[in-house]
């Protein structure tokens, strides 16, 4: 589905990823770890197509499409989605209406029929139910005066009326409590498919509790120095990212 | 300095006025001779430079004669939706026959009240263009609304322009209200041609106590269009008026609006929206003044503006020292959508009152690119993310137009230029 070869990404001029290299396929869970400006939410960002972060070298395919040539909104429509570390607070933009904007330009891309507002609303109701998210939050603007738990909730929410391929969760666990943890968890599970991927930011291995991963890689200096399956995120948890950071600082002085 | 003024064509018109208002008329000549045009550096039209506009902009200094206007024109101007009466100006002159007439007001050309204080309330010494429109205009209208009148329906002010050699137009409108009374008016122009268009439109209304006014402009005209508008109102105890202007096109406007407050428990609400694109410039000069305890205002101006548009905002707010317990807030907010695009902004407070909340902000910024992003991550294609979040900035002054009809109109006109390439 998703193939990462030798992927180069900069901002202003200072070299963040320096050769990534990952294979997705359908059907599997990836979560990628590694200390804090690792290159971890980079990657997410180089994914969804955000315009500060400049692609010097490599290439992104997509379910056979060079992902790079595309903008935001169609990665978005190929079915890429990225839930947000910080999603945005947009005064005066309605959710529903937000939503259903961004529901139909979907679904047009795809060759499906516009949703009635009847329609509509009874997919978001179907879908509401996944995330437990309230309906009084989504009478309110997008994201507007939403706690950290019902920001994050909301992203999951999208994420399952917008039916994607691959999901990038950046973040999604930061700054949930254990209950809400398990909330968003349960949503992921639940639009598991054989057909879908997820890819797992985390810096965490709490969150793996509950999405288990197929395969764990381990980002540090804007590579992947280690992949391995869930274990390893266990082994992370004991023992930190310093063994990881020695050994790989130690080569490269060798 | 008259010298001066007599290099200006527009200084002409003074030698033209209509009839009746001897004494008015006269004294507001001699004003308009002291003080002539707003200079270049002039501090109330530094960024406006009105003057050097209209020499450009006019060939003459003729004004323009009302047109014969048919019943059908007048059908098909009024914006789409409107429920209410039609009062119809011809080049800025009332007409009372194609008008529509409202039983519960007392309604009439202005020129007939020979007693109707005329620049008693939007005096000529305190705005050049008053004092011109004062001595020059033609005729203008008289609207009075009797004591307990409440207007269920709104009134319409249709300024229908078709100018040809003589190119000035000068509306004046007095509005006095009785006790109790409630009432809205809107105003609306529609330019029936291209040819270069002056507009000098002076409003006076006189509220009683308890009388509740709202006014709504829509200001959506060619690019060979130039106005100036004053409108003043003196408010007596308990009473409110609400304003709210939308700018969207023209060459140059100039809107001063100013609300006494004379009563207690009144209170003044001023809205504005300027979404100006090419060379547009729209100035709004905004003034309240509190003279009494238990009053408050409510100002919020909003602007977005791309290309080479310039937008000016001037907010004087004014709390004399009686006036205990004032509240009065003001905000203005500016996206400037192009580097060229320029933005004004002054807040002006002068408080003499010990006991009073006042407050006042402006912002001006770029579209927020991290909204735009997330709004594309979702699928959303990056110019309707843009208009959505643009119009999500615009809405919140539309929200203060109470008219349905109206806001619907202005809705549409404001969502049809946000969703485009602006």
């Amino acid at each position: 589905m998703l193939s990462i070869k030798n992927l180069h990404a900069s901002i202003e001029g200072t070299p963040i990823l320096r050769g990534i290299n990952l294979e997705v396929k359908a059907g599997e869970v990836h979560a990628i770890m590694g200390p804090n400006g690792s290159g971890k939410s980079t990657l997410a960002s180089v994914l969804a197509g955000r315009e500060e972060y400049e692609v010097t070298e490599g290439e992104v395919i997509f379910n056979g499409k060079n992902l790079l040539e595309y903008s935001p909104e169609v990665r978005a429509r190929e079915g890429i989605f990225l839930a947000f570390q910080y999603p945005v607070e947009i005064p005066g933009v309605s959710s529903t209406n937000f939503l259903r904007t961004a529901v139909n330009q979907v679904r047009e891309y795809r060759g499906l029929e516009a949703l009635d507002a009847v329609k509509f609303l009874t997919l978001m109701k179907e879908k509401m139910k996944l995330v437990e998210i309230d309906k009084k939050l989504l009478s309110r603007s997008l994201n507007e005066g939403f706690s950290g738990g019902e920001k994050k909730r909301n992203e999951i929410f999208q994420m399952a009326m917008l039916d994607p391929k691959l999901s990038i969760l950046d973040e999604t666990d930061s700054g949930l409590d254990i209950d809400a943890l398990k909330i968003v968890s349960n949503g992921v599970n639940q639009l598991k498919t054989k057909d879908n991927a997820t890819i797992l930011v985390t810096h965490y291995q709490r969150l793996l509790d509950y999405i288990i991963p197929d395969y764990v890689h381990v980002l540090y200096k804007g590579r992947i120095v280690k992949s391995g399956s869930k274990e390893l995120a266990l082994e992370l948890e004991d023992r930190g990212y310093d063994w990881i950071k020695e050994a790989v600082d130690s080569e490269a002085t060798v | 300095m008259s010298t001066l003024t007599q290099q200006n064509k527009i200084s002409d018109l003074i030698n033209h006025s209509g009839t009746g208002f001897e004494s008015a008329r006269n004294s507001a000549k001699e004003i308009f001779k002291q003080q002539g045009m707003p200079a270049l550096k002039a501090e109330e039209y530094k960024f406006t430079s009105i003057t050097k506009k209209l020499d450009s902009f006019l060939t003459n200094s003729l004004q323009a004669k009302a047109f014969e206007v048919s019943v059908d024109r007048v059908k098909s101007s009024v914006f789409e939706g409107f429920e209410g009466d039609v009062l119809v100006f011809s080049n800025g002159i009332y007409q009372p026959s194609l008008s529509d007439k409202i039983e519960e007001l007392s309604i009439s050309s202005i020129s007939a009240v020979a007693d109707c204080p005329i620049g008693s309330i939007a005096k000529p010494e305190k705005d050049i263009f008053c004092a011109l429109n004062q001595a020059s205009f033609q005729d203008g209208v008289f609207i009075s609304i009797p004591n307990k009148v409440k207007l269920e329906r709104p009134v319409l002010f249709l300024f229908l322009n078709e100018v040809s050699d003589a190119q000035v137009i000068q509306p004046r409108i007095w509005i006095e209200s009785g006790d109790f009374s409630e009432a809205t008016f809107i105003e609306q122009t529609v330019q029936l041609n291209e040819s270069p268009t002056f507009v000098n439109k002076v409003i006076e209304v006189k509220g009683g106590m308890n009388t509740h006014l709202h006014h709504y402009r829509l200001q959506n005209e060619g690019k060979n269009y130039i106005e100036v508008s004053n409108i003043e109102t003196d408010l007596l105890k308990d009473s409110t008026f609400n304003s709210v202007v939308i700018s969207l096109s023209g060459d140059m406007i100039r809107n001063n609006l100013t609300i006494n407050i004379l009563g207690s428990n009144s209170e003044g609400n001023m809205y504005g929206l300027y979404l100006l694109n090419g060379k547009s410039h729209v100035d709004n000069h905004t003034n309240v003044d509190h003279t009494v305890p238990h009053s408050e205002s409510n100002e919020l101006y909003k602007g977005i503006m791309a290309d080479y548009s310039r937008g000016v905002f001037n907010g004087k707010i004014f709390v004399r020292q009686d006036a205990q317990k004032t509240n009065a807030f003001q905000q203005n907010n500016n996206i400037l959508l192009s580097e060229n695009a320029v933005v004004n902004t002054k807040p002006q407070l002068e408080i003499w009152a010990d006991d009073v909340k006042c407050s006042h902000g402006c912002t001006t910024g770029q579209l927020d690119e991290e909204a735009l992003f997330y709004l594309q991550a979702r699928g959303i294609g990056k110019l309707q993310a843009k208009g959505l979040l643009l119009y999500a900035f615009a809405g919140e002054v539309l929200e203060h137009i109470g008219d349905d009809p109206f806001k619907k109109y202005c809705t549409q006109l404001v969502e049809n230029r946000l969703g485009s390439k602006f």
